[in-house]
């Protein structure tokens, strides 16, 4: 369980979380999305006590990261930025932090070999390339079979048989009870991951919803048609909130409509349908109109400045 | 189409515990005998002590007889054993630096961090991990250094002197000690820098190019005040003779303790308080 209210973090005059309050719940997959730079990496370290908040309060797992007195069996966490002293071996790196709560050797040893490593595991972890560093930070993660588990962009940098992997791992981890917190910026891949979605752009909360709620707005709001009146159609879909885009093969793209209403008024204008097909694919879409505004805004702002 | 990938289990950890101060020793034992850049100071630190008085000796022993007088009466056999400590002292500051401001500019002190959230078990654990160890090299660095010097000017009456004699066991110990403080000084200031290149350039400039600075201040200044500064008060832990400006052994030892201590506390006020 990880609860926020009114996090906020000032860096000198630039607010980089500003006002977030949300609770990630455990036994599911909690998605935290928003575009590059809205705040995930600096709320996870607010979350860890790396960074004191300027106002609010954080807790994981009831007290504060600090307050804890076996963090790591708490909190397993994967950090976006390198946290590797390039220098030291990955069996190292994970011994030391391993010692430091009396966790065996062999602990380390299994870790190394569940996310595999286990061929480098001795060499020099900054001759790593970024899938192998992303490994060892899972590994970090798990270390302490933690009841809360919180990954900054875990797919960076790997292969897709890696995020594949990594997207089971998580499930597993959701179904055997712990809090799975999980950010990233790409929709399509926290759609098949996550159970429920925090949303934020430019460090404020845009939504808190299950995926499929979002999933299922989302969808209906995007229709392809296929019609030999295309025409005719389009006149008598429009209206307000609803616009057009050419798909391939002829067929027109419909924002802003279900499929209900598409069909309908298709029937009612006697215009006859070759298809017409609600678009799960647009999740991306759907997340770049949550997080439009707050874009267009960033760069308005960066354009005065 | 593959079959469906099963869920990844994580195996389960038996036993729990949690952080306590001998783990977090162990663990920063761990990290300091893990990497090439400590080890590689330590060593040269090492070797150096004992390096420089050998080729001294033998430098001195191959003079000798041309050597006028007052040459002769200018040599001291403990400035001749001891010669290695001033060329140790700089591998053992970028070690104390090191140890610290290498985990800021690789990242690795969040996850120490995240491990040790309360943060100051690191700073204490690595400050007595470095002591101890640098204390079993240097010790027997400077007792070898000592000894096999003397050795190599047995035939030279003038530069023979007694371990035991009134002093002498003291400053060839002093020097150890010396070593060690300045590598836990120059942790201290690691640890505040948070950056190696400025942290070795602070160290620098407070023990190599401030003392002599203080040659341009009128002479009766330089005598009152350079006395105090951390490198003159900690380099008469291993003098013998003292001059007329310059602290007992006791007081320039005492003196360089407070500057580490007041180094140490203010990086630790500092670790508590930043964001990392």
């Amino acid at each position: 369980m990880i609860e926020a209210h009114d996090l906020t973090k000032d860096y000198g005059s630039k607010r980089a979380v500003d006002g977030l309050s949300f609770t990630v719940r455990p036994g599911i997959v909690t998605g935290f999305l928003g575009p590059n730079g809205s705040g995930k990496s600096t709320t996870m370290r607010l979350l860890l006590g790396l960074d004191a908040p300027t106002r609010g309060d954080a807790t994981v797992n009831g007290r504060h990261y600090r307050d804890h007195a076996s963090p790591l069996h708490e909190v397993g966490a994967l950090l976006e930025a390198r946290s590797v002293h390039t220098g030291r071996s990955a069996y190292n790196h994970l011994l030391a932090l391993a010692q430091t709560h009396g966790i065996p050797k062999s602990r380390v040893s299994e870790l190394i070999d569940l996310v595999g490593l286990h061929e480098v595991a001795r060499k020099r972890s900054g001759q790593f390339s970024l899938g192998m560093g992303q490994r060892l930070g899972i590994a970090q993660a798990l270390l302490g079979d933690p009841k809360t588990v919180m990954l900054d962009e875990p797919g960076n940098g790997l292969d897709p048989e890696g995020i594949h992997w990594v997207r089971n791992l998580l499930k597993g981890l959701a179904d055997e009870g712990r809090t799975v917190f999980v950010s990233s910026h790409l929709m399509s891949e926290m759609a098949l991951t996550a159970d429920h979605l925090i949303v934020i752009g430019r460090g404020k909360l845009i939504a808190d919803t299950s995926v499929d709620d979002f999933v299922a707005h989302a969808s209906q709001k995007v229709v392809v048609v296929r019609s030999p009146q295309l025409e005719r159609l389009r006149e008598a879909l429009a209206g307000p909130g609803v616009s057009f885009e050419a798909a391939e093969r002829g067929a027109l793209e419909v924002h802003g409509l279900t499929a209900e209403q598409v069909g309908d008024t298709a029937a009612a204008a006697g215009i006859a349908l070759h298809e017409l097909s609600p678009q799960q694919a647009s999740l991306e879409e759907a997340f770049m109109d949550l997080t439009r505004d707050d874009l267009e805004f960033a760069a308005e702002v960066e354009a005065v400045a | 189409m593959s079959a469906v990938t099963p869920i990844v289990r994580l195996p389960r950890l038996e036993t729990t515990g949690r952080v306590a101060f001998h783990r977090v020793l162990l663990s920063e034992w761990t990290k300091l005998r893990s990497v090439r850049s400590t080890k590689w100071s330590l060593g040269v630190g090492f070797l150096l002590t004992m390096a420089f008085p050998v080729i001294f000796s033998f430098v001195t022993r191959s003079h000798w007889h041309s050597m006028s007088p007052h040459e002769r009466a200018d040599r001291h056999p403990l400035d001749i054993a001891l010669a290695g400590v001033n060329v140790a002292q700089l591998a053992i500051a970028v070690l104390g630096v090191l140890l610290i401001s290498a985990e800021y500019s690789t990242g690795s002190i969040r996850s120490t961090f995240t491990a040790v959230p309360k943060r100051l078990p690191v700073l204490w654990a690595k400050l007595i991990d470095y002591a101890v160890v640098s204390m079993v090299l240097m010790v027997p660095a400077v007792l070898v250094s000592f000894f096999a010097s003397q050795a190599i000017l047995t035939n030279i009456h003038q530069l023979q002197i007694s371990f035991t004699h009134a002093g002498v066991a003291r400053a060839v110990i002093g020097g150890a000690i010396y070593v060690m403080l300045v590598g836990i000084f120059a942790l201290a200031i690691g640890a505040i820098v948070r950056n190696t290149a400025g942290g070795i350039a602070t160290f620098a400039g407070i023990f190599f190019v401030i003392p002599p600075l203080m040659n341009i201040l009128p002479l009766s200044w330089n005598n009152a005040i350079s006395q105090y500064l951390p490198s003159n008060a900690g380099r008469q832990l291993f003098a013998l003779q003292h001059a007329a400006h310059t602290l007992t052994p006791l007081a320039g030892g005492l003196l360089f303790a407070a500057y580490c201590a007041a180094a140490i506390a203010i990086a630790a006020v500092l670790l508590v308080r930043r964001d990392v």
